[in-house]
């Protein structure tokens, strides 16, 4: 029986940190994450894991200790946010492109500047072309879920990737909720032990980690990490029906809600979701408009066609994405989903608004005005504002 | 008890408003409900005005939005009362309840006309007779449930006793005052009805 709990995000990835036990955790402070290294530090502390902690100088070491680490055959993770991110960003190319499992609890907030520090996608938008698999949370429950299925995906043979798991600063990262809690012994039967096929402290192998590429190796190690990524798609849904059957919830590429019969639809990632449910609900049953969710869990690997199928019979679509890319056209969520409805030769009417930088809020009364702005593109297939940003002060 | 009630609490940074939120929730959520108990930072330093927010319910809940229209206000703060507007939004058949050791005729005109109902509590006065200290975060917790009826009384206080046993396992000489301060606010709340 599942432990019924109230917890913060932070407090829920950490218990699941516990419950896994890895081998090796360095890690420096910033705000919000922090709490996941201090609530592992204490666990440790107090003899309910033996995970060798690692207090590191810099986020710069602290990737490049968890790349060591699992490089040696370790099973290694450590957490950061925001600039931590930023600082980590030559050793996050070295973990994926050396193949290296590891695990990264990201909590997200805005990079700087001005210097901010609440919740927005800037941090893990930005390292998504590092060849990190990143996998984001509505809630609580959801940042726990992921955690527990980040390593049988990691070091699935056929993967062989570093996994991110996401989770919006403040909001889920230190607000309390309810959520469920699976046993330590399931939890362990489940997630496994790391058995390494080459690693660094076997004496009975010569290996190499790292070395210097030539032109006429470059490019084919590029080609296996995108091998590894299309096998992620496969591997990432095989763990999601293990992990159902364990637990009786439900994970897939995305969470496609009131999509069925939905004219209008909205797609985003991460906490804003809930709100977006709430809205949807209000909607249909004082309204009656059939208004939808397209909530993306997984962005690395992109589900570049299943966004476009289950999007194929909405009249119109706002694309929301919590982080700018300055291209002045939109933002990434917005571009690749764009790029997948025009794969399908999708009819849909797209828009693409930002909203939430820098942790400002959005209420259900937002939402709502996003699917009537919707309405009235679907009606007249006009738009007037494609990249617009919603809940901008007007001075 | 309506489907979703919503709480927003306005204190000082260092001052435990957001603990004491993060209590409600925790006693709201041992009553068997569906809980979030949140702050919302602004620049992180003490004395700086910090809200914090609660949705309890019967039904999970998933909005995850700040709140705009509270059923209940609580002000940890009274010095809080000239600079932010507390009962912005707040819903007439709602309540307001301060901590203050001011009379309640002295702050009515800080409160920008707000046509509900009003509640003063001399928090430090409680924890000062039950505690000889000013911990005015359990007589504050108490007064949302008495207004608010978030949960029954009986059940409120079974909750309380046990969270205190646990976490004064090593000071069990505080529980009493404690649970003594909990009695006063709710005999306190009931006479200013």
């Amino acid at each position: 029986m599942a432990v019924r709990e109230r917890l913060s995000g932070n407090e829920a990835v950490a218990y699941a940190v516990k419950q896994i036990n890895p081998d090796v955790m360095p890690a420096f402070p910033i705000t919000p994450s922090t709490e996941i290294p201090q609530y592992v530090a204490n666990y440790i502390a107090n003899g309910e894991m033996d995970t060798e902690f690692i207090p590191v100088e810099s986020e710069h070491s602290s990737m490049s200790a968890a790349v060591g680490a699992s490089a040696a055959g370790a099973r290694a993770l450590t957490a950061t946010s925001s600039c931590g991110l930023a600082l980590m960003w030559e050793e996050l190319y070295v973990a994926a492109s050396n193949r290296l499992p590891l695990v990264l609890a990201l909590v997200n907030r805005a990079l700087s500047g001005p210097i901010n520090i609440n919740a927005d996608h800037s941090d893990s938008m930005g390292a998504r072309d590092s060849g990190w698999i990143q996998i984001y949370a509505e809630s609580n429950q959801e940042a726990y879920d992921n955690f527990l299925q980040a390593y049988p995906i990691a070091e699935h043979k056929d993967v062989m990737l570093p996994v991110m798991i996401c989770q919006d600063g403040f909001i889920t990262s230190h607000g309390v909720e309810n959520i469920l809690l699976e046993e330590d012994e399931k939890v362990r039967a489940f997630v496994g032990e790391r058995e390494p096929e080459h690693y660094l402290l076997n004496p009975k192998e010569i290996l190499a980690v790292g070395p210097y590429a030539v032109s006429s190796y470059y490019m084919e190690t590029k080609r296996g990490q995108r091998q590894a990524m299309i096998n992620a798609r496969r591997v990432i849904l095989e763990v999601a029906e293990r992990f159902q059957e364990m637990t009786g919830r439900e994970y897939r590429f995305f969470e496609a809600y009131r999509m069925e019969d939905a004219e209008y639809a909205v797609v985003l990632i991460g906490s804003a979701a809930g709100t977006c449910k709430a809205a949807i609900e209000q909607i249909r049953s004082t309204a009656g408009k059939k208004v939808g969710l397209v909530k993306i869990r997984v962005f690395r690997p992109f589900p570049e066609e299943e966004i476009a199928q289950a999007l194929a019979h909405v009249k119109a679509v706002a694309i929301l994405d919590r982080s700018e890319m300055f291209s002045a056209t939109g933002g990434p969520l917005g571009a690749e989903v764009r790029a997948a409805l025009y794969q399908a030769k999708s009819t849909a009417e797209a828009v693409n608004y930002l909203y939430g930088l820098g942790g400002r809020d959005i209420t259900v009364e937002d939402f709502c005005r996003v699917y009537e702005r919707l309405e009235q593109i679907g009606a007249e297939h006009r738009i007037t504002d494609m990249y617009d940003y919603i809940g901008l002060r007007s001075r | 008890m309506k489907d979703t009630m919503e709480i927003r609490w306005h204190g000082r940074g260092g001052q435990g408003a957001k603990t004491a939120a993060l209590l409600l929730a925790d006693v709201a959520f041992k009553a068997g409900k569906f809980v979030q108990g949140f702050p919302e930072y602004g620049p992180e330093r003490m004395g700086a005005p910090i809200t914090a927010y609660n949705r309890i319910s019967g039904d999970p809940v998933t909005v995850h939005s700040n709140i705009y229209e509270p059923d209940y206000v609580v002000v940890v703060d009274d010095s809080l009362l000239g600079s932010t507007d507390v009962t912005h939004g707040l819903k007439e058949d709602g309540a307001v309840i301060i901590n203050t050791e001011k009379e309640k005729e002295e702050l009515l005109p800080l409160l920008h006309d707000y046509k509900g109902a009003v509640y003063t509590l001399n928090a430090k006065d409680i924890s000062m007779k039950t505690l000889g200290k000013n911990y005015p975060n359990s007589p504050m917790l108490a007064a949302v449930v008495a207004v608010s009826g978030a949960m029954e009384q009986d059940a409120f206080m079974k909750e309380m006793e046990a969270s205190f046993q646990h976490k004064f396992a090593k000071k069990p000489e505080v529980i009493d005052g404690n649970m003594k301060a909990l009695e006063m606010t709710f005999e306190e709340i009931a006479r200013s009805c």
